[in-house]
């Protein structure tokens, strides 16, 4: 996704410990709405943040859980869940089920220190390149709000 | 609640009584055999039996604070996909009977061919503890005085397994029948409470005194419930303050080794293969390398916490708390509190409760058009 990645250096508040924090995002994006929306984005040069990294899946429907679990265990600061607007999954019903699971992991993760906002589900149809490249520019600005995840400096299990 | 009637127990032998119980089951034309738990050689407690035939009841032993494994299991086994071969009626835990439900939800087993009998539960000893209960043998006074004592106390220095300690369920309204033990002397006979019209039928046919309900049961349960909420509700308390964040989970879990017996215990993990079972998750060796060269070291084997929050999250909505997880760790991991204390929440934000209601889908498998707003920002 090289091509739609174009850089922009936000400024950091000088001297904070925070300034050099620049948070790693994994995102899960449906093939049909998302990731298109995310190649609109790229091809019309809008502005984005360059944390985020897309994983193309054919629905949000087919987001294990685990891949989510497994991303911030390994170091992944958020996820992002991508998919289509209620009542437009190619699926039909792919992204119902992404919301049960996402309200799942929000109900367990938390539980273990890991901050609910780490997992965002959004729905960004194909034909919202700007939707797309300001969710992402808002929720790397949360997440370097929030600073980096736990799992990075524990020697966890 | 449907009718009740009464079982007698003669010479006090409360076991004799339910075997006789299961003779007459058998006896009915419907029941084609008998699931039911019955005594293993030497010290070892009890497993469950299929009989078919009433000679096979010799050894039979519902009451014994023996669980081995769930028998809910083995009971999709003999249901699934079964034609009309007549029912396969069984004898269960409550949290078997519920686990039984939940996999039957799951399409595993099937409520057509099956008629659920639970018994009032008092609690069971783990396997490890189990011996140390059955001290000489286990029967005949000592297990009068375990049944009369609902499990409270201890015996020759074994308690009950705190999955048991901790249970809100013991009885199972949910099966066609239940056999009350709790507030009844067990020399003296149990109630048999029908809660099914297939459970009706049965009671209707087997002719057993019909008596009035004196309140005995629902007072005993009453207060168990109250001592086994509160020590529910400390162990939920205790484990959520010892996970708190992944720093005290790693410490929660560091004695695990990934046997993944945990897994094959629980009677609700139905995958036939498990994804951790597979080679998903075994990497190239410059895989381990990279990650041990990232964070200067790793544990061998990788990936413990990762497996059981992937277990929390694909089966916590399903748990029972039968504490089998527990009781298969061979190193003493708490699961089960991990477990129970967590699906306490995911339960809850479902409004959802494991085993508990035939007709009611497991929450991961439907999905209503508009809900859970707060997921989305308020999008939906």
């Amino acid at each position: 996704m090289e091509e739609i990645s174009v850089r922009q250096e936000t400024a950091a508040p000088l001297g904070s410990p925070e300034a050099s924090f620049e948070p790693a995002i994994v995102a899960f994006v449906c093939n049909w709405c998302t990731y298109t929306a995310a190649d609109l984005a790229g091809t019309a040069r809008m502005v984005q943040s360059p944390n985020v990294r897309l994983i193309r899946m054919m629905c949000t429907g087919m987001v294990d859980p685990k891949y989510i679990i497994k991303a911030l265990l390994s170091g992944a600061d958020a996820v992002l869940v991508s998919g289509c607007h209620p009542g437009d999954c190619h699926y039909i019903n792919g992204n119902y089920k992404a919301r049960r699971r996402m309200k799942l992991l929000k109900e367990i993760l938390p539980r273990f220190g890991i901050d609910e906002r780490r997992l965002k589900l959004t729905w960004v149809g194909a034909s919202e390149g700007n939707e797309f490249a300001a969710t992402v520019n808002r929720f790397a600005a949360e997440i370097k709000e929030l600073g980096p995840i736990d799992t990075r400096r524990l020697p966890l299990l | 609640m449907g009718s009740i009637a009464r079982i007698e127990v003669k010479d006090g032998n409360p076991v004799a009584a339910l075997q006789g119980f299961c003779a007459r089951l058998l006896a009915d034309e419907e029941v084609s055999a008998v699931l039911a738990p019955r005594r293993l050689p030497g010290k070892a407690g009890t497993m469950p039996a299929l009989v078919a035939e009433p000679a096979g009841f010799a050894d039979v032993d519902p009451l014994t604070p023996s669980f081995r494994i769930n028998a809910a299991r083995m009971l999709t086994r003999l249901t699934r996909g079964a034609d009309d071969a007549g029912l396969v009626a069984a004898l269960l835990r409550p949290c078997e009977a519920r686990a039984f439900i939940e996999l039957c939800k799951l399409n595993q087993g099937s409520l057509e061919n099956t008629l659920l009998v639970s018994l009032d539960c008092a609690g069971a000893f783990s396997n490890a503890d189990y011996p140390r209960f059955a001290g000489d043998n286990g029967t005949g006074e000592p297990l009068l005085e375990f049944l009369r004592a609902a499990g409270r106390g201890a015996f020759n220095g074994a308690e009950i397994a705190r999955a048991c300690k901790t249970c809100e369920h013991p009885t199972g309204a949910e099966a066609d029948l239940s056999i009350g033990l709790f507030g009844q002397d067990p020399a003296q006979g149990f109630l048999l409470v029908a809660n099914t019209p297939r459970g009706e039928g049965l009671m209707t046919r087997l002719h057993l005194p019909e008596v009035a309900d004196d309140g005995s049961r629902a007072k005993a349960l009453e207060g168990l419930l109250a001592e086994r909420i509160a020590e529910r509700d400390a162990m939920f308390a205790e484990t959520g303050a010892a996970t708190a964040d992944m720093d005290r989970l790693s410490t929660f879990l560091s004695a695990c080794v990934n046997c993944y017996n945990c897994r094959m215990a629980c009677p609700v993990c139905y995958c036939k293969e498990c994804v951790f079972l597979t080679d998903v998750f075994e990497h190239k060796p410059w895989q381990y390398l990279s990650w041990a060269r990232q964070r200067g070291a790793i544990k061998m084997p990788t990936d413990t916490v990762f497996f059981h929050l992937t277990r929390l999250a694909h089966m916590s909505t399903a748990c029972v708390g039968c504490g089998q997880c527990s009781n298969a760790c061979p190193n003493g991991v708490p699961v089960m509190e991990l477990f129970r204390t967590v699906a306490a929440g995911t339960q809850r934000a479902f409004e959802y409760e494991a085993g508990r209601n035939p007709s009611e889908a497991p929450p991961l498998s439907v999905f209503r058009e508009h809900e859970f707003p707060e997921v989305t920002g308020g999008l939906d």
